[in-house]
């Protein structure tokens, strides 16, 4: 059984500027992680945020996730939630 | 951020899946994608929950890993993604060709064969890099077993056995290496299964942009090679 493809619109993004980005953001971990005088716990709040974001930058526009249908976008989220689930439980399996 | 127009509408009408509403080699990436969330997941959180859960500290970063040298090798993945992403494009808009002179431009215009010809290198250097620094790291005593006795890390982490977290040092060697090798391995099956695809088809010009779904398919494989050591290069070099 087949469908037909979508026709909705999307404008192509800029490529070469979120490799700007990702490569920018590079140096800035780097640089946070080793010169940059901050606590130790603010550094690591600071990092993981900066890895979540180029994470997302792949994602969204190297990946086209931010153009493709909802279904599609699900396939890919769905194990977010379970794989928290998964470090959460053995975290506390661990603590208590 | 917008660059050039492109409509889903000028995508080949490929045979759709039912619900998804994309063609069943994509669909399948998609889901195999997921389940290897699913297992970097099951990596990443153990490394998490043996290092955390731990009262000894490990090594420092940058103590044993080479983290400048790591850096290089995470923009040449970076740069390899952006070129596998061009490469895509390029097909999209129908240019088969290696580099062609453009009227009005110094550069010259990549076609699908210069672009993914690049992604093919960067991928190859950073599987080559990472075999330089297993090597480097192994001849300075850094094993999956921990530190071997007598090596130059042993002793300096018995004159400093924090910065070099001496207690954990053998689960700090097992994380890493299990970690990074399996990341390593993907990068690998991607470089692999690219050069099969530039000889078998883009070499012979057998994509079109009424048909580029194996360039599609295998460029969301490397983006998400390129995504999950976005991750694993913060969590196990610079934390």
């Amino acid at each position: 059984m087949t469908t037909p493809q979508p026709t909705s619109t999307h404008v192509r993004p800029n490529y070469m500027l979120i490799w700007l980005y990702l490569f920018l953001m590079t140096i800035a971990e780097v640089l946070l992680a080793f010169e940059l005088p901050v606590s130790q716990n603010l550094k690591l709040i600071l990092l993981l945020i900066m890895a979540v974001w180029k994470a997302l930058l792949v994602a969204l526009f190297f990946m086209h996730l931010k153009f493709e249908r909802w279904r599609l976008r699900l396939i890919f989220m769905v194990p977010l939630p379970l794989a928290a689930i998964l470090v959460t439980v053995v975290i506390m399996e661990k603590v208590f | 951020m917008a660059s050039t127009a492109m409509t889903d509408a000028m995508r080949p009408p490929y045979p759709a899946e039912q619900g998804a509403g994309v063609y069943s080699n994509k669909l399948g990436m998609w889901v195999f994608l997921a389940s290897d969330v699913m297992f970097f997941t099951a990596l990443i959180g153990s490394y998490i929950v043996l290092r955390f859960g731990m009262t000894e500290t490990w090594a420092k970063p940058g103590a044993v890993l080479n983290v400048p040298l790591t850096g290089i090798n995470t923009f040449l993945l970076i740069c390899s993604s952006v070129s596998m992403v061009k490469a895509y494009a390029a097909i999209a808009d129908g240019k088969k060709y290696f580099l062609r002179k453009v009227a009005g431009k110094t550069l010259q215009d990549g076609g699908l064969k210069f672009w993914l010809l690049i992604t093919i290198i960067c991928g190859a250097a950073f599987v080559g890099v990472q075999v330089f620094e297993y090597i480097k790291l192994v001849g300075h005593g850094f094993t999956p077993a921990g530190y071997r006795e007598g090596s130059v890390l042993a002793e300096h982490a018995l004159a400093d056995p924090v910065k070099y977290g001496a207690g954990v040092a053998g689960m700090y060697g097992s994380t890493f290496f299990t970690m990074t090798g399996f990341h390593g391995f993907h990068v690998t099956c991607g470089v692999i299964s690219m050069l099969y695809l530039y000889f078998t088809k883009v070499l012979p010009e057998k994509y079109s942009p009424q048909d580029y779904r194996g360039i599609e398919v295998i460029g969301l494989y490397w983006h998400f090679v390129d995504l999950v050591w976005i991750i694993l290069f913060t969590i196990v070099y610079l934390i």
